[in-house]
């Protein structure tokens, strides 16, 4: 596949990171260092170090699938989630991820595969892990710049060597009633499970990310393991998943059950689709106020899937 | 019931710390955006949009609360409290309009409107806020006056219907868990639901006056 460098928004029409965060890190850093060196005299993290104190990942390569744009701070990506299972609020996540049982944590894989298999979470870590700075783009008209670190779909594709009747990829996330308040309602049909084409799937922008600014996820992100595809409406990139099946149907997601005239299988990031709550045509880069930045098809990724879609009326099928 | 009975002198004073107390969450808004964004997380728009439509039914709640509170307490004074809470509500719905006029559209009409024509959620929104309109507008004594008592009350009923919009646009807006929506319009069942049991009980007293000759004490 030809990998051309995506074309990127220039850094200096992005917001520089804000001073207010950088200000408050600082004294976080400074207070967290004060009750270390009470504790006993551990060395604090650097003020100016990006991450949530959680366990690095090694041997992570950079990626020229990179945008150059500015990440959102940690803070920012880590208390504004969408993750229903905690709640619906967007800082119910940061409140209640903790309790989430990571460990320890298989992925199945199965379905129209020659080899299935169980994967632990320490293997899949172990897979060739990259660097990959997306953009992410909500169905709600917002975006971020996310650091992920992950791995590329195929490679755990390859290991269970798909059949010819693999046409799409189903991935299932967590469900557990025990750590999950926000099951308790029937908001959507648990446990939550979105599908790609197998051609999606295997697109080598479609990851599976087992990191966040160089460190492993945090729960609220999807702990700890999530797809991401950056070209399409965040909710499509599901949180820790727990089985991955390989089918010739088309599976049914969970936003495609609760609203099927809303959120269609495929949910490419596009302007001309309005969704009945949101136009689409604009979007507002957190943290700024303003809905300024007009919405690029496939979330400007479009020299790279665009081709994925040939033929296709991306209306009809949205 | 307990009797509470203030003087006008103290009514005042009641309502001047409602008045600080109703401008608090704006404040709390203003200084935010000023000097300290992160109060406000990582989508500040979101929350001062949320914020001010929240204010809004709170506000619109707490004005049909007067009547119900009032007669049941026996609390009249209450209703001096009445014009100043219903003119919070709009004033909530103004700031949460011009949010969504400011932060989601920056002020591109021909966007604002066909998203008021073509959102079902906006258009009732809006709707709502046209109403209130006019009920701020005749909120004067003088507009009292000129309307006449009964022709003013009965544009005031408006209200009731501004309410729902009020709740339904909460209730549409949300995407899967209507909790809290829900919670809005329990309050406001119970508080129109008290207005249709007094009317009912009014009309069945007045029928048994007629049937019956009234008692002689």
């Amino acid at each position: 596949m030809l990998i051309k460098r995506p074309d990127d928004t220039c850094p200096s029409e992005i917001t520089p990171p804000e001073i207010y965060a950088r200000r408050r890190e600082l004294m976080k850093a400074a207070a967290a260092g004060s009750i270390v060196a009470a504790a006993g005299g551990l060395s604090s993290r650097g003020a100016s170090a990006q991450g949530g104190g959680l366990a690095k990942l090694d041997g992570v390569r950079k990626s020229a699938y990179s945008t150059v744009e500015q990440p959102n701070t940690y803070r920012q990506i880590t208390t504004y989630n969408n993750f229903y299972e905690f709640g619906t609020d967007k800082d119910d996540p940061a409140r209640y991820a903790d309790r989430l049982k990571v460990k320890p944590w298989t992925v199945v894989v199965e379905g129209e595969v020659r080899k299935p298999r169980t994967f632990g979470i320490e293997e899949l870590v172990k897979l060739p892990l990259e660097e990959r700075i997306y953009r992410l783009r909500c169905v709600e008209a917002w975006s971020m710049v996310i650091p992920w670190v992950g791995f590329e779909f195929r490679e755990l594709a390859k290991l269970v060597e798909p059949t010819g009747n693999a046409k799409f990829v189903e991935f299932v996330t967590a469900y557990q009633p025990e750590t999950m308040p926000g099951v308790r309602l029937p908001v959507l049909d648990w446990p939550y499970v979105e599908g790609l084409r197998i051609d999606e799937a295997m697109h080598p922008l479609t990851i599976l990310a087992v990191g966040l600014y160089g460190e492993v996820l945090p729960n609220q992100c999807g702990a700890p393991i999530r797809l991401v595809v950056p070209w399409k409406y965040g909710f499509k990139s599901g949180k820790s998943i727990v089985r991955i099946r390989f089918t010739d149907k088309q599976p049914k997601t969970a936003w495609e059950k609760a609203a099927p005239h809303e959120y269609g299988f495929y949910s490419n990031v596009n302007p001309d689709v309005a969704h009945p709550r949101w136009s689409q045509k604009k979007e507002k880069r957190l943290p700024s106020l303003f809905a300024t930045r007009d919405t690029v098809i496939f979330n400007g990724y479009g020299d790279q899937v665009a081709s994925l879609y040939a033929g296709m009326d991306l209306k009809k099928n949205f | 019931m307990l009797r509470f009975d203030p003087g006008p002198r103290a009514v005042g004073a009641l309502k001047a710390v409602i008045f600080v107390a109703a401008l608090a969450p704006a404040a709390r808004l203003a200084v935010a955006v000023a000097a300290f964004p992160e109060w406000l997380g990582t989508n500040p728009a979101e929350y001062i949009t949320r914020s001010t439509g929240d204010w809004t039914l709170r506000f619109l709640l707490a004005t049909l609360a007067v009547t119900p509170l009032r007669r049941l307490s026996g609390w009249h004074w209450l209703v001096r409290l009445r014009r100043m809470l219903g003119l919070f509500a709009y004033a909530y719905g103004v700031a949460h309009f011009a949010s969504f006029v400011a932060f989601d559209h920056v002020f591109a009409v021909d966007e604002i409107l066909k998203d008021i024509v073509k959102r079902p959620f906006i258009t009732v929104g809006f709707a709502a806020l046209v109403l209130m309109t006019p009920l701020a507008l005749t909120s004067t004594n003088a507009m009292v006056r000129r309307l006449g008592g009964k022709r003013w009350a009965a544009l005031h009923r408006l209200v009731y219907a501004i309410a729902v919009l009020g709740v339904v646009h909460f209730w549409m807006m949300v995407k899967r868990d209507v909790t809290e929506p829900a919670v809005y319009g329990l309050v406001l069942a119970v508080l129109l639901g008290y207005r249709v049991a007094v009317a009912r009980g009014r009309a069945r007293d007045a029928a048994a006056a007629q049937r019956a000759a009234p008692p002689v004490r």
